[in-house]
């Protein structure tokens, strides 16, 4: 605590301030907390280590990838190591990164309530990610997975590798998330703030709106197909397997019915976030704001229609395939929306290039070029060729890294000093961030180039024309590894100083910038008043 | 179903959490709740159902066929019991509506013993179907005539009734949780939640056995 004594001392005081932090010690404090805040906090560093550990397995397979024959593991190993990436990266990550990690923290924040509506439910839902997370965690250290994120039959219910093990794991994750939604649809009905209607809530909690209900209509449908899967194992209940008279296409309807809409559980928290962090940090009232929020909803809606696109190849009627790529379409309309909305926001704005703002902007354009590829694999005489190759690989990492991870990063810069009480050092997070975009782009702008050459995604070997290319890409894995270290770094760095962050750091109109930096635990001293609108810059506009 | 809260009065409630601000806050963010999980509950089985209604018209002539193997008479008499505590569950619910411990104990405890009745009969047609061998999957081991395909028909017999089976004992163990509640003195005209939402559960669990019944007993 010396260096406390030595701060400043209007920074010392604020450090024995009670707050939700300090209030209770011990780690039994945190293991039976109900506070939102506090499950917020535990969920991130939890799907923080996911991302550390999908990460490793994703540098594993680029380097492995660096020449066309064996690198460093075999293809068995190899096999294993896109697998876990892939299955890491979904369930342990991505799905729960924004909603339960940064939405448990601020959803209720930002509707001036006092914590999310079932707070037990709330921490059985951590509880049962941790369970699935060591289910996940069991079936690697047994012997590992071979068949792909997407556990495809045939092959998921003959390999010899852990599926069980890693379906179960996914099932339970499966409830986490729904048990997620439940809450906060229950929270956003009946726990907003007297005045604050549904037309003057903050957009991102109508994305987190829109994401639970995805998350509570599509997810028990992966439950029990995740089941159909353990049961065909164990029984061969025939109802995938050809030779017994089943259909694997089934499984292949049944896991996108729930996987498709599982992207939008991904990419809407995302595009929430954003469109918090583009109005704050231009200074303007956000642009459109009803057609962004019917477009959350709209996405949500059409998400449900539009699996059969990843199965143009299986053997679909061509019928189907005309109207799930027609519906495809459709999605790019809403999102287009956002996107435009979002721009005519910051059209002359004052903007402030801070770090949540930066990664807002490279959002922008990373899921610019991750949607606009996504039309092209819509369209089914493109798709036919490019379907399974790397253009996929690279399309859907610019929506899921490019578009979800970095506006993740954003909200987590956006939102720090809210939840530590600490402000980052905006010095280094410039070159992260350039380094981020930079290695991003390197790695997965190759790989647009290698699919539409015919590279093939999940091969161990590859011609020997397309090395200079995978060089390339994986030159960009370690450049883009090196820019999220840097952020790591400086983000924990900032843990050790005292508190030094305002209550509101960023000038932001919502509630949230409203209580204390890091809240008590009852998050506001009295129920907040409304006085303006979410994103209420009138009085900056008026002056400019 | 708002109700102003009234400043002049100031009961002490003492189930309203912290962070509702009155009781009618707190019923409706939990039968909200409620009825989300129940959507939740039938997409669960939904997709049994599909993956069903796929295989079964695959496999017209063996589904017709195996079925033929189930009582029908237990079944329906399984729906009678269900259908019976659906109404002893209504019971309890408007006897806990109106304070009335008594008459909400006996109700929650016919119910919580239907259910167990239900069980019962279950159990003995598993009993029957797994001494004859009629089986999911590669456990199916049947010795007399038989339309090929027939195991596909009990992999969903018995999936779908498991699940069921399953989720009729969460019920009786949430029954008798509000039932230990109900005893203790838990409830009141002010405070009945508990008993309301598992209600709610209960109805949906003997909505599906409503569906299955039909599906697995009657198809010609």
């Amino acid at each position: 605590m010396a260096d406390v004594l030595t701060a400043p001392p209007e920074v010392g005081r604020r450090h024995f301030e009670p707050n939700y932090l300090n209030e209770r010690r011990g780690i039994l404090s945190w293991l039976t907390t109900l506070d939102h805040k506090r499950i917020g906090v535990m969920y991130l560093w939890s799907v923080l280590v996911a991302f550390l550990l999908g990460g490793i397995f994703a540098m594993v397979v680029r380097m492995e990838l660096l020449t066309p024959k064996e690198t460093i593991i075999s293809a068995d190993a190899y096999n294993k190591a896109f697998t876990l990436h892939g299955a890491i990266m979904i369930f342990l990550f991505i799905i729960p990164g924004i909603p339960a990690a940064l939405g448990n923290f601020v959803l209720p924040l930002l509707i001036g309530a006092k914590d999310v509506a079932f707070p037990r439910l709330n921490l059985a839902s951590y509880y049962l990610y941790v369970a699935g997370a060591l289910f996940a965690l069991a079936s690697m250290i047994f012997g590992g997975v071979d068949t792909g994120w997407t556990f495809y039959t045939p092959y998921s219910t003959t390999t010899t590798t852990k599926v069980s093990l890693l379906t179960l794991g996914a099932f339970i994750l499966g409830f986490s998330s729904i048990f997620t939604g439940v809450n906060f649809i229950a929270t956003v009905h009946k726990l907003r703030v007297p005045g604050m209607t549904w037309f003057n809530m903050p957009l991102f909690i109508w994305g987190l709106y829109a994401t639970a209900i995805i998350q509570v209509l599509a997810t028990p449908v992966l439950g029990i197909t995740l089941l159909l899967i353990v049961m065909e194992r164990v029984w061969k209940v025939g109802i995938f397997d050809p030779a017994l008279g089943g259909d694997p296409v089934l499984f292949q309807h049944f896991f996108w019915f729930y996987s498709h809409p599982a992207v939008y559980i991904m990419i809407l928290p995302g595009m929430a976030i954003i469109s918090e962090v583009i109005p704050t940090f231009s200074k303007k009232t956000i642009f459109g704001y009803k057609a962004i929020a019917y477009s959350s909803v709209a996405i949500a809606f059409i998400s449900f229609l539009v699996w059969g696109h990843h199965m143009f190849t299986s053997g679909q009627s061509d019928l189907a395939t005309a109207v799930f790529s027609f519906l495809t379409f459709l999605v790019a309309i809403p999102s287009a929306i956002k996107v435009f909305n979002w721009l005519a926001t910051m059209y002359r704005g004052s903007i402030d290039l801070k770090a949540p703002m930066i990664y807002a902007i490279m959002f922008l354009l990373l899921f610019a070029i991750g949607g606009l590829t996504g039309i092209f694999l819509g369209t089914i005489s493109v798709d036919v060729h490019l379907h399974d190759t790397y253009f996929v690989v690279a399309h859907f990492h610019y929506v899921m890294m490019g578009g979800t991870v970095i506006a993740f990063i954003a909200g987590l810069h956006y939102w720090w000093p809210k939840m530590f009480g600490r402000m980052y050092s905006e010095k280094w997070a410039r070159p992260a961030a350039l380094l981020i975009f930079l290695g991003f782009n390197m790695t997965f702008l190759a790989q647009f180039i290698l699919g539409s050459r015919g590279m093939p995604r999940r091969y161990y070997n590859y011609l020997e024309q397309f090395q200079p290319l995978h060089v390339f890409s994986t030159i960009g894995s370690w450049v883009l590894a090196l820019g999220l270290f840097m952020v790591g770094g400086y983000l924990l760095a900032s843990l050790r100083k005292p508190y030094d962050a305002p209550d509101n750091p960023w000038g932001g109109k919502t509630l949230e910038w409203t209580t204390s930096s890091p809240p008590i635990t009852h998050n506001f001293e009295t129920t907040p008043v409304l006085t303006h609108g979410p994103y209420d810059y009138s009085p900056q506009e008026a002056t400019r | 179903m708002s109700h102003p809260a009234a400043p002049a009065e100031h009961v002490h409630e003492p189930f309203l959490q912290h962070h509702f601000a009155e009781p009618a806050q707190q019923v409706d963010a939990a039968k909200i709740g409620m009825w989300v999980f129940l959507v939740t509950e039938v997409l669960l089985f939904g997709g049994l159902f599909v993956g069903y209604g796929i295989m079964h018209s695959k496999h017209p002539e063996a589904f017709a066929s195996a079925h033929h193997h189930l009582d029908r008479t237990l079944g329906a008499l399984n729906t009678i019991v269900l259908l019976v505590s659906s109404f002893t569950m209504v019971m309890a619910v408007a006897a806990a509506q109106a304070g009335k411990r008594r008459h909400l104990i006996n109700y929650l405890t016919a119910t919580l013993s239907l259910a167990g009745v239900f069980l019962v009969i279950k159990y003995f047609e598993y009993s029957h179907k797994i001494h004859e061998g009629l089986l999911p999957g590669a456990l199916y081991s049947y010795k007399g005539e038989a339309v090929p395909g027939e195991f596909m028909f009990f992999s969903f017999y018995f999936m779908m009734t498991g699940l069921h089976g399953l989720h009729v004992i969460a019920g009786m163990i949430a029954i008798s949780w509000v039932l230990r509640r109900a005893i203790r003195g838990d409830f009141s005209e002010r405070y009945y939640t508990p008993v309301d939402l598992v209600g709610l559960y209960w109805h949906l669990v003997d909505m599906i056995w409503i569906y299955l019944f039909p599906l697995m007993y009657l198809i010609s």
